[in-house]
């Protein structure tokens, strides 16, 4: 060992370094909404199958519900799609949709073509509902109580592990504590 | 079409980077001259279909073809067509589309100026620069391709990020980009150095202009964020230590570091394998900020765009590059013998100190940048490093630094005989100071501990960097452009650290809620805030304030601050109004509606902040002297000559 092999040794040490903090980087994400633990912000929106109809936060008080931010000019809310379903077809807890800066005929045919995954959709036209629940950047899914507190937030694509891993563990405390 | 086009080009672009690595590096090490005559083709070839790419990246964006993703989430029928051009290096995929063709770019820069290189040696460098753009390219394809469709196509954009719609920030990313990737010239050089045993003090000679100028882009690109930061984020801070901001500023300090040992290597043949290393590290930094912005492992106001899969990506290829070029040094650096000695005293003790204050100035900014990333890596909890941990820890490097400088410069080579220069460097002093304290206690009247202590250093690194110049100009002699640009670069430096002084010594903030018609002073200045009025844009609309500002009641500017409020993206933006009186920035900013016409507004008077972008022009103009002097481009044409014959060791 000469003292000309040092640079590569810290080298390698920085790497592990970067390597346990990529490991670690998707949680970073989650803790970062300053939501959790918050009341969920409040909304009355029409209804995207709907116009005349309304959907609102009052009225979905009382139960569980994930509200999922969408459009159909958003490309991973496609590759989400699937698992939207999946979600929908388990009957675990009903999806409220919240169709960020869409246009409704786009909207409709998407959930015509591909499935519709949502029990209600909110159309938020002008994005003012999407900026008081702090949404970055669509899909964005909210998970949030009957008390209407925000429990968990899943930022990016709602994938079969962040269900199982986040979602599941935090319906199925609800279960114990109601049984 | 146009996007399948481009991505089509940027493929082509990869199996071209494919072969300038492959025949470049392959060619010199097994001596096939056909082989490194293709090289020169391939260079040319990748950087047209680089160029295509990127011209149909910008037709799509100018086209408003909201088909392309990265169009639809990055751009908006309603931009102006200014922003819609900019708006290609406005996230992440066309960031790395720029970094590309700004590599590209330097590699046939490179390419023309080696014709006055060894061709063996020359097809090693385009080589080198030939793997990283194939990293690139690879990581562009694989990861984050810009071309990719969208199915049905998007009814409008979701609009560049208000904060991005901005002139400086515009032209920020090129610039900054040029001097990040110029480094890469300095590591191909010192990796083809390296590679052929070549390792002499000829390729520091080949490298300086290069790594010059690359600084000079770097140091402008620096200037150009901080400015925007300054007027734009609308709190008028210009250096947050953030750690995107610390990922460009940790190559600068390498660079600096780099640019003074290659004048050692250069002209005394020292430092040989300390140069080496510190080639490869500039550019190193350059990537390992790329990293740290692009892979999310540092939560930052600027990682817009963070992605595990890339960050692995990335990690590996720096272990590949980093790790390839460190791994060649450790076999490569034990060879080199220094061939000369010198006293303490001179010249080479003077810039051995600056590289040492340089690195130690660098490794206290890694650290802190990093600390929160170990410190979770090893369960610790979340800690935040910010200016309390930064500023007294980078000052205790720079304040020597600037001492040394002066003194430094007054230094010979090889010998310590600075006793001729002992009344020179005293009279430059005590001028300085009496100047210093002149100013900071007859101006300003107060001051800190270090205020007068930075000043005097500041006016000192000025009148000692003068004396020589002037003694020669008025003895008729000539001036290199070396010497010039060194002085100028210096000059730069001192402006800056007493701007510096000056702001952190002489700020004055104030928050306050105002009626109309109320006003308030602060600094000697009288605000009366005379209401808002609203306003309309391309694609915002805003309030607008108008506050009189008057000095003893005169008159001194209307200052016209605006809140915007982003249609597409619904975002707000603070638009700062700024006037410059008696060198001293009048910055006001709109905060919120408090109901009933009253406002909340920023007042903050920071005298000499000008000066700091300033002294960075002035640094880039002296690295942009001293890369165009004369010896670059006419000693070399002989020097490759004899190099060419005396393979190996070389000494003067």
């Amino acid at each position: 060992m000469n003292r000309f092999a040092l640079p590569i040794a810290l080298f390698a040490l920085l790497v592990v370094v970067l390597a346990i903090g990529i490991k670690h980087s998707p949680d970073k994400g989650v803790i970062a909404s300053p939501l959790i633990d918050k009341p969920a912000p409040q909304f009355s929106l029409p209804s995207l199958a709907d116009a005349t109809r309304t959907v609102s936060t009052t009225t979905l008080r009382g139960r569980w519900y994930l509200l999922n931010v969408w459009g159909s000019w958003c490309g991973t809310c496609r590759e989400e799609h699937r698992m939207l379903l999946e979600v929908r077809r388990s009957g675990l807890v009903p999806l409220v949709g919240l169709d960020w800066k869409d246009d409704d005929a786009q909207a409709r045919s998407w959930l015509a073509q591909l499935g519709d995954p949502y029990e209600v959709v909110a159309v938020d036209h002008d994005g003012r509902t999407a900026i008081d629940w702090g949404v970055y950047a669509a899909p964005e899914s909210f998970l949030v109580n009957p008390q209407g507190i925000v429990v968990y937030k899943c930022m990016g694509e709602l994938t079969p592990e962040v269900w199982e891993k986040e979602i599941l563990p935090r319906l199925q405390k609800r279960q114990a504590a109601t049984s | 079409m146009l996007p399948e086009l481009g991505h089509f080009a940027l493929i082509l672009a990869l199996l071209l980077a494919a072969l300038q690595a492959f025949f470049g590096i392959g060619g010199a090490m097994l001596g096939r001259e056909r082989w490194i005559a293709a090289v020169t083709p391939a260079v040319a070839g990748q950087f047209v279909m680089i160029a295509t790419a990127v011209g149909c990246l910008v037709a799509s964006f100018v086209g408003n073809d909201f088909s392309v993703l990265y169009v639809a989430e990055n751009s908006n029928s309603a931009l102006p067509l200014f922003y819609r051009v900019t708006a290609l290096w406005g996230a992440h995929e066309g960031s790395l589309l720029l970094w590309i063709l700004l590599l590209a770019a330097w590699t046939v820069a490179v390419s023309i100026g080696a014709a006055r290189l060894p061709p063996r040696f020359a097809a090693r460098v385009l080589g080198v620069l030939g793997v990283i753009s194939l990293g690139f390219l690879l990581f562009t394809l694989a990861t984050s391709n810009p071309f990719h469709r969208l199915d049905p196509a998007a009814p409008d954009g979701r609009d560049l990020n208000p904060i991005l719609q901005d002139p400086a920030l515009a032209v920020h990313p090129p610039i900054l980009y040029t001097g990040y990737v110029g480094f890469a010239v300095a590591f191909a050089f010192a990796c083809a150095a390296m590679l052929e045993g070549r390792l002499d003090q000829t390729w520091a000679r080949w490298t300086r202009p290069w790594t010059t100028a690359a600084w000079g882009f770097l140091t402008c690109g620096i200037a150009l964020g901080s400015f925007w930061a300054y007027y734009e984020l609308g709190w008028g801070g210009f250096w947050f230590w953030d750690p995107v901001e610390n990922a460009s500023f940790m190559p600068w300090l390498v660079g600096t570091a780099l640019i003074h040992s290659l004048a050692v290597t250069d002209k005394r043949g020292l430092f040989k394998s300390w140069t080496l290393l510190l080639a490869i590290l500039a550019f190193s930094m350059s990537m390992l900020g790329t990293f740290l912005v692009r892979s999310g492992v540092l939560v930052s106001v600027h990682s817009f765009a963070a992605d595990p899969a890339r960050g692995i990506f990335i990690l590996a290829f720096l272990v590949v590059m980093i790790g390839g070029a460190l791994s060649l040094y450790t076999w490569r650096a034990p060879l080199l013998k220094s061939t000369a000695g010198f006293e303490l005293g001179a010249r080479e003790s003077f810039l051995l100190f600056n590289n040492v204050l340089l690195v130690i100035a660098a490794a206290t900014v890694f650290a802190g940048t990093l600390a929160p990333l170990i410190s979770d890596a090893l369960k610790l909890g979340t800690v935040s490093v910010g200016p309390p941990y930064f500023n007294p820890v980078f000052m205790l490097s720079m304040l020597p630094l600037l001492t040394l400088l002066s003194v430094g410069i007054h230094s010979n080579w090889k010998r310590g005989r600075l006793k001729d220069k002992q009344r020179t460097l005293l009279y430059t002093l005590v001028a300085a100071a009496v100047l210093a304290c002149g100013v900071v206690f007859g101006i300003y009247s107060h001051g800190r501990m270090l205020t007068p202590v930075g000043a005097t250093l500041a006016l000192w690194i000025v009148l000692a960097s003068l004396v020589d110049p002037i003694d020669r100009w008025r003895r008729g002699l000539s001036l290199s452009r070396a010497v010039v640009g060194m002085t100028v670069a210096h000059l730069g430096l001192a402006l800056a650290a007493l701007a510096l002084t000056t702001v952190q010594s002489f700020t004055i903030e104030k928050d306050v809620a105002l009626a109309p018609g109320a006003s308030t002073s602060a600094g000697g200045y009288e605000f009366r805030f005379d209401g808002v009025r609203p306003l309309e844009g391309p694609n915002y609309d805003a309030v607008g304030a108008t506050i009189s500002v008057t000095r003893n009641g005169a008159p001194v500017t209307v200052l016209k601050p605006e809140k915007r409020h982003y249609w597409v993206q619904g975002n707000d933006k603070t638009v700062t109004n700024i006037e410059m009186h008696r060198g001293a920035n009048i910055l006001v900013a709109l905060g919120d509606d408090l109901g009933a016409g009253r406002w909340s507004v920023r007042i903050q008077i920071r005298p000499l902040v000008s000066f700091i972008w300033l002294a960075a022009l002035v640094m880039a103009i002296g690295g942009a002297l001293a890369a165009s002097d004369r010896r670059y481009r006419t000693a070399r044409a002989p020097e490759a000559v004899s190099a060419g014959v005396a393979t190996g060791d070389a000494t003067p």
